[in-house]
């Protein structure tokens, strides 16, 4: 048995600033030779000492065990004072934590990735995964909508994703002089694309009503139930399965979840609510 | 099985003996019919005939407040050590309903990842049961859940047969206590037969208080998720957490940091929380997953009658009555349970 609590201490490395309220922290463990391991859509509780914990999904490949990014909104109680972090503070990280994206069930199939505002930031992870092993996978689509283009988060990387084969829509809600791309919500995206009923898997991350009419979208368009895949936000507080905090029907988030099969979940009374 | 006898003018000299051994902890009558698990030195002090106390002993196995890091921020470092804060016991007069209650925490918290610090103050814990010869009052349910009969979850199990308890030995720290303490006497055949009557006038008076085969509750709320009841519940829930926190198998918990004066110091703790709470399932940016009174209501009952018996193959209500008795609004299960059936006839 572990010491559950005890976080393994970590430096911040960097500080990126996404977007006006996000940012993105590099952490690097402290102790010599420690690696970090997860699987892509895991998560972790990030500490830090004398405000609490918060989770938080990395946002980085799985496959760089050196280093793990994060993306944080300023939000709450723990975020806001993340955010006032300079380069090279310390934390604690536990984790990680729950069931990431089943992979294996993803080869040989397209994917479209459906992210809302700072919800891409599991989605990266996800998407920096497919890239590494690309062959394996059918189309990747990525549909991304946020708030305003100031809003949009990983601006520079859209380029390399897209370099990479992947093909990417955007949309914002409002518009601004530059915008050429699509406005209006998200879910607008996945009228433009055509996929494979039979051969295509949906990842859909965003806040809550972003959710509900994204999943509603994508069985739309015709992707069955069990082929989409939500990353489900709750207030994971001990991330063990047994505060409460993330109850979700008979599961909990941080210990079946934070991925769930929507065909799993859909009865649940309170899935979106 | 092994069954001894203590004579009720000897429960002093057992009282007084264990609790030179370790503290004793015990029911004793707080006035107004109201009881609590104290700690006790002298037999006269304990109730032995009391209605579920107000809190349930889980207060002993999962601490209201309790550190489970202790953190040192001093010249940019960040030590942090796990804490594992227990107390040496033995818990006396627990009845059935409670020791149900015990036996959920114990599945929950040795669950995987099991939880180091549940299960170390778990095994300091001796536990000695007590039978309910009778009913406590209209809020019981323990029929319903098949608890008014002993379901093991002791190390000791008394019986009040009058002048002298029949004491069942399950374990061999409970063997351990009766060749410690030497006020024991071998039970024989007059002792048991004298408990199997008592046991066929419980089954005369303890009857299924809600009118449905309890086999039949999980399906009866599987088709509950938008029944009515909730919204009235809804209605008139407080939402003040007394249910919660005096139900003897919830464990709902928040994960904080507290720090100390130095500003460098400080400890990670966890305390009771209640899925009763409005803030409950908020998170970061103000979302609520659980916004309405309603709908935490039904989770409530959900997470007794139905998600546990799908996980654990256990209702996680004792039948102790503790929630009905204690809500502010009068929300009481047994009504509640009635209202369902109702609908769905």
């Amino acid at each position: 048995m572990k010491d559950l609590y005890k976080p393994i201490e970590v430096k911040v490395e960097q500080i990126k600033n996404e977007s006006p309220g996000i940012k993105s922290y590099i952490l690097k463990p402290q102790k010599p030779n420690t690696e970090f391991s997860f699987e892509t859509g895991q998560f972790i509780e990030l500490t830090l000492p004398g405000f609490g914990e918060a989770p938080f999904t990395p946002s980085s490949s799985p496959f760089n065990k050196k280093k793990m990014e994060v993306t944080v909104m300023d939000a709450g109680y723990v975020t806001s004072r993340l955010h006032k972090l300079k380069k090279g503070a310390k934390l604690g990280v536990r984790g990680p934590y729950g069931v990431g994206y089943p992979l294996k069930e993803f080869e040989g199939k397209d994917i479209i990735i459906l992210g809302g505002g700072v919800g891409l930031a599991p989605l990266r992870s996800l998407l920096l995964s497919l890239i590494a092993e690309k062959k394996k996978y059918g189309k990747i689509m990525l549909c991304y909508g946020a708030k305003t283009p100031k809003d949009i988060i990983y601006k520079s990387q859209f380029q390399a994703w897209k370099r990479s084969g992947v093909k990417i829509l955007r949309s914002v809600d409002k518009k601004d002089g530059s915008w050429k791309e699509t406005t209006g919500v998200v879910t607008v995206l996945l009228d433009k694309i055509k996929i494979n009923k039979k051969n295509t898997i949906a990842v859909v991350c965003g806040p809550p009503i972003m959710m509900k009419f994204g999943t509603l979208k994508c069985l739309k368009i015709g992707v069955p139930d069990r082929s989409i895949y939500l990353s489900m936000e709750r207030n994971m507080s001990c991330g063990l399965g047994k505060c409460g905090h993330c109850a979700f029907g008979p599961y909990f988030v941080c210990k079946d979840g934070p991925v769930f099969q929507y065909s799993k979940v859909k009865n649940f009374p309170d899935v979106w609510e | 099985m092994k069954y001894v006898i203590l004579k009720k003018n000897k429960l002093d000299e057992f009282i007084v003996n264990l609790s030179k051994q370790k503290k004793v902890m015990a029911p004793v009558s707080k006035g107004y019919n109201n009881y609590a698990f104290e700690e006790v030195t002298r037999g006269g002090q304990i109730a032995l005939k009391y209605i579920p106390t107000i809190l349930p002993p889980k207060k002993y196995f999962m601490p209201q407040y309790e550190t489970v890091v202790e953190y040192d921020t001093k010249d940019g470092k960040q030590n942090m050590e796990a804490i594992v804060e227990y107390d040496e016991m033995i818990l006396f007069g627990v009845h059935t309903c409670d020791l149900a209650g015990i036996q959920s925490l114990n599945v929950v918290f040795s669950d995987r990842p099991k939880d180091l610090n549940y299960i170390i103050r778990k095994n300091k814990i001796i536990l000695i049961g007590l039978e309910c010869n009778d009913y406590c009052d209209e809020h019981a349910s323990c029929k319903l859940v098949n608890n008014e009969l002993p379901n093991g979850g002791y190390d000791l199990f008394f019986t009040d047969l009058g002048d002298f308890f029949l004491v069942h030995v399950n374990t061999w720290e409970g063997e351990n206590l009766i060749s410690l303490t030497k006020v024991f006497e071998p039970a024989d055949d007059i002792h048991m037969k004298k408990r199997e009557k008592l046991r066929a006038k419980k089954r005369e008076i303890f009857k299924n208080e809600v009118k449905i085969n309890p086999d039949q509750i999980p399906d009866l709320f599987d088709r509950s998720h938008n029944s009515k009841v909730w919204y009235k519940l809804g209605e008139r829930c407080l939402s003040c957490g007394n249910c919660t926190n005096v139900c003897p198998t919830c464990h709902c918990f928040d994960v904080e940091d507290e720090i100390n004066l130095d500003l460098k110091t400080g400890k990670r703790i966890r305390i009771w929380d209640s899925c009763q709470h409005e803030s409950f399932a908020k998170v970061a940016g103000g979302e609520n997953f659980r916004r309405k009174a309603a709908g935490r209501q039904r989770h409530r009952y959900f997470r007794k009658f139905k998600y546990p018996v799908d996980k654990f193959s256990r209702y996680f209500c004792t039948g102790c009555g503790r929630c009905s008795r204690t809500c502010m609004a009068d929300i009481r299960l047994k009504e509640t349970l009635d209202d369902l059936i109702k609908e769905s006839i």
